[in-house]
């Protein structure tokens, strides 16, 4: 286990909820999580588990309203986070903790040269001149590989391709050197040969700088490479957490399993490929009417009356590899 | 970039000279001519004195020869005489412009610097009790005609004050200048503050629902700073177009304000010409203000290339 004064981020029972016309939902239910120095946190799960709505919620920019961070707490290098003001906040949004996001098309200003929004955000932090200023800016687009970077500062975001503005992201939200840095599904709108380009680029500076990463991912592949700990999340609940090693070894929910069954395996040769993909019968169920048991009993083939009835508490089956299911045990057996 | 311009400004010229067909023919079609007005308040008299002074004025000759003096002596700079006053057009256009320039401007002036910064508080503070204010205060003003509003304000003052602001033709200082203009200003510009408001308000709604908002508010920038920094500079296109075309039917709100608060500009000497069919008062003022509109138009067109680095234009 990591040292205390390693801990870059720990989010205590952490809830968001959203008032909505049909009633008020649980988007981030008691979620707890942290990350160390240095260290990479891969958040999993379907789209509407609550894994961007987590994100937002480290950030505070959770649109309110609708929704409002109701309880927990978020401590960032021993300060937290909800209780500040929003003075106090923005003094830490981009500086302290940065935010990378899925849509480098529309994630950029599109009035704004890239250097000038550069420029910004560490202007925001720090008391230096726009000419300083704009060194850093240039740095940072050398740092995140973009070729010419005096050039391309000086140009706006629709002159550059989509790998092109994700890596501008990516220097704007390290520009400050932050403690955290949260990607949320930053590959998933890029070309798959850009996908690989920008994951490593995210690990070396993670690396060169010592960041903290929470990645949010759907994709199991991108958290086999990147992470050491990985959460699964459902229906807004931390439902599994375990060293990547160990989950990927032996996932203890059945939610997990499913989601590994769906990667769809390339046939050794002369064996035909599987006419089906396998997939999760059913879809993640409306936060606004969740059962009151297991969430994903009614997805799963193992559940049984109890898992309709009472809601699993997170166990600890052994090393840290926590899991929310009273089947745990037999989950590997089913495999 | 040239080739556009060289373009455009032929579009320009083309436009304007199908304005000068019509404005030509337009005058002509309208039943009776300077010499009927005159000569009917007289009662009886001899045909042809009638004839004598319709061919002094040139107008007893074909429309296509009429037209050809006029548009060659405009291109020249002939602008030839009032029929009324009998002085040259040009002396009694001159002098109107600048008032009614300043009407107009201090109007537009009063719509984007109001407009504007209402429409962003209320896209800002959209659904609060401060946005439904701000929405049924644009409401009335885009409902209430201005000469209604300008004599509602006339009124008004002969109610509160026992007298009423009256046209001051030489300003002294700055301050009684713009107490001059200040309230036929209002009225007309009330109008177009609240379009500006409300196309600014819902071009605001639109940017501030976008990504980059997001990332903005991500970087730890202020609220003042994403509103007024990020999302103004994206949504300020739709307002400029409005703003645009406002300068252009404004003149028409014009003739009646200056009609209500008696000012001597050339919205309502134009229609005092209009009045006496003064042929070359009419046609030479309304080209005047077609090449205004052309223009504006044209500056509104490149201020997007100014405030959108997507839009260039090439050739």
């Amino acid at each position: 286990m990591a040292q205390k004064s390693d801990i870059v981020l720990e989010v205590k029972n952490l809830k968001t909820v959203f008032f909505t016309n049909s009633g008020l939902f649980k988007a981030v239910d008691d979620v707890s999580f942290t990350v160390t120095r240095g260290e990479t946190l891969a958040i999993v799960g379907e789209s509407g588990c609550g894994k961007s709505v987590t994100a937002l919620s480290l950030m505070r920019l959770v649109p309110d309203p609708p929704g409002r961070i109701v309880g927990g707490s978020v401590t960032l290098e021993g300060t937290d986070l909800l209780a500040l003001d929003e003075a106090q906040m923005r003094a830490v949004r981009g500086n302290r903790i940065s935010m990378i996001f899925q849509e480098p098309m529309t994630s950029l200003n599109p009035v704004m040269r890239i250097g000038d929004q550069i420029v910004e955000a560490v202007r925001l932090h720090r008391n230096i001149s726009s000419k300083e200023a704009r060194s850093i800016a240039v740095e940072m687009l050398r740092l995140v590989r973009i070729p010419e970077p005096a050039r391309r500062a000086k140009e706006y975001p629709h002159q550059l391709s989509g790998g092109m503005r994700q890596r501008a992201m990516i220097a704007m939200a390290l520009a400050c050197r932050p403690a955290l840095l949260i990607a949320d599904e930053p590959t998933t709108a890029l070309d798959v040969t850009i996908q690989a380009q920008i994951l490593a680029l995210i690990l070396d500076l993670q690396k060169e700088l010592g960041t903290g990463l929470v990645l949010i991912t759907h994709d199991l592949g991108v958290v086999a490479q990147t992470a050491q700990r990985v959460i699964v999340m459902y229906a807004g609940r931390k439902v599994e957490e375990a060293s990547v090693e160990a989950l990927f070894a032996a996932p203890k929910h059945p939610y997990t399993r499913g989601l590994m069954a769906s990667i769809p395996a390339v046939p050794a040769s002369g064996v035909p490929a599987p006419a089906r993909l396998n997939e999760i019968p059913g879809t993640v169920p409306s936060l606004v009417r969740l059962p009151q048991g297991c969430a994903f009993a009614p997805r799963c083939k193992l559940a049984i009356k109890r898992c309709e009835a009472e809601y699993p508490p997170l166990a600890d089956w052994g090393g840290g590899h926590l899991a929310a299911c009273w089947r745990a045990e037999e989950v590997a057996e089913v495999a | 970039m040239f080739a556009y311009l060289v373009r455009r400004l032929f579009l320009m010229l083309v436009t304007l000279f199908g304005i000068s067909v019509v404005i030509f023919f337009l005058l002509r079609i309208v039943p009776g001519n300077i010499v009927d007005i005159l000569f009917a308040a007289a009662g009886y008299v001899d045909p042809a004195d009638k004839a004598n002074l319709e061919k002094e004025l040139g107008i007893d000759q074909p429309l296509i020869v009429q037209y050809w003096h006029w548009i060659i002596g405009f291109l020249r700079g002939d602008f030839g005489y009032s029929y009324v006053s009998e002085k040259p057009a040009l002396q009694e256009i001159l002098p109107r412009i600048p008032i009614t320039a300043r009407l107009a401007g201090l109007a537009l002036l009063f719509s984007a610097s109001i407009g504007i910064p209402l429409g962003v508080i209320s896209a800002v503070k959209q659904g609060t009790k401060l946005d439904y204010t701000l929405r049924v205060i644009s409401l009335s003003g885009l409902s209430l005609p201005s000469f209604w509003l300008g004599l509602l304000i006339l009124t008004a003052s002969v109610a509160m004050f026992g007298q009423m602001p009256i046209f001051n033709p030489n300003p002294k200082t700055w301050l009684e200048a713009f107490a001059t203009y200040a309230v036929p200003a209002a009225a007309v510009g009330f109008r177009s503050a609240a379009l500006t408001m409300r196309i600014t308000r819902s071009s605001m709604l639109e940017v501030l629902r976008q990504d980059y908002i997001r990332t903005a508010r991500a970087k730890g920038a202020s609220d003042a700073a994403v509103n007024y920094h990020h999302a103004l500079k994206n949504a300020i296109l739709p307002v400029i177009t409005v703003i645009g075309i406002e300068a252009a039917f404004l003149i028409g709100g014009l003739i009646v304000t200056e009609t209500v608060f008696n000012i001597p500009g050339v919205a309502r000497f134009l229609v005092e010409a209009i009045r006496w069919r003064d042929y070359p008062i009419v046609q030479n003022l309304v080209m005047f203000i077609a090449v205004v509109v052309v223009f504006a138009n044209f500056t509104v067109d490149m201020l997007y290339a100014v405030f959108d680095p997507r839009i260039r234009y090439t050739d």
